[in-house]
């Protein structure tokens, strides 16, 4: 995939042939750059299809109440939607939490402690959210 | 190993402060408004959750947003999305098409457009609704 130039290029270069973008070389660092990159197209549909069916389209959140998502959970369709980008986004979320604190936290305790703080947030809002969209039932609310 | 040099910085060596060009800022509003999304993220699904415990106790929490002063947060949050989104694109479009590369200040240029076009019916429909609201 390399390309020869002359000089207008001012990028990365290997003896005056474009290699594009610095990647990792390999092991846990290149799984979290292919990742976050899978993770970004799926999210690409998911989280902002969210944001334009939830806050712009249709009345936006204004419109949200329980008996809206009551409705809009009686499809499994929405509800599989919801949990794959609850994942999707914690996991490419708190992994790019994780390379900005290597970026800017540079002492190993601190360093080490955020990035398990959020990691542990991470986990337990996953596990919330995964509870709450899959036992959700409208029935055990029958004022309603 | 790219973590590894960020154990070993080299404080100075670029001056105090690097002023980068159009990549340079590509990359500060990519961080910027992802850890604004992620935070934000954090208090929605807690938010989402109280769903669990009942009408009430989601509307009452819902009713938050429905504040004017939290609806202004809320266009700024969907403008984080779509900035983030976009600009995501063309680093993908960096990392997989090497040529595209050449092409990179126009690609940021084409991003800015891209997000405020959009950002143009996003303010019209949302701030509606904060006047309404207010």
């Amino acid at each position: 995939m390399a390309l020869r130039t002359g000089n207008r290029f001012k990028g990365p270069t290997v003896r005056g042939t474009v290699t594009g973008r610095e990647r990792p070389a390999g092991g846990y660092e290149l799984g979290s750059w292919l990742f976050m990159r899978i993770s970004g197209i799926l999210l690409l549909v998911l989280a902002v299809g969210h944001v334009l069916i939830m806050h712009v389209l249709g009345g936006g959140v204004e419109r949200v109440d329980f008996k809206f998502v009551e409705l809009r959970w009686q499809s499994p369709f929405w509800r599989a939607w919801d949990w794959l980008m609850l994942s999707l986004a914690l996991l490419h979320g708190v992994n790019g939490l994780r390379v900005v604190i290597l970026d800017y936290v540079r002492r190993p305790g601190p360093r080490f402690a955020l990035t398990w703080f959020f990691t542990v947030v991470g986990v337990i809002l996953f596990a919330l959210g995964t509870i709450i969209v899959f036992t959700f039932n409208p029935a055990n609310f029958p004022t309603t | 190993m790219a973590a590894k040099n960020r154990l070993t910085p080299a404080p100075g060596q670029f001056g105090r402060l690097y002023r980068g060009r159009e990549g340079q800022w590509a990359w500060v509003l990519h961080r910027v408004t992802g850890v604004g999304i992620i935070l934000f993220l954090f208090a929605h699904v807690v938010d989402t959750a109280v769903i669990g415990w009942g009408p009430e106790a989601y509307n009452r929490v819902l009713s938050v947003y429905h504040n004017p002063g939290v609806q202004l947060l809320e266009l700024v949050l969907v403008g984080m999305v779509i900035y983030h989104a976009v600009n995501g694109v063309r680093i993908m479009l960096l990392d997989f098409w090497p040529k595209a590369s050449l092409y990179q200040a126009r690609l940021w240029y084409a991003t800015l457009v891209i997000v405020l076009g959009a950002m143009v019916p996003v303010t019209w429909v949302i701030g509606r609704a904060i006047i309404r609201d207010l």
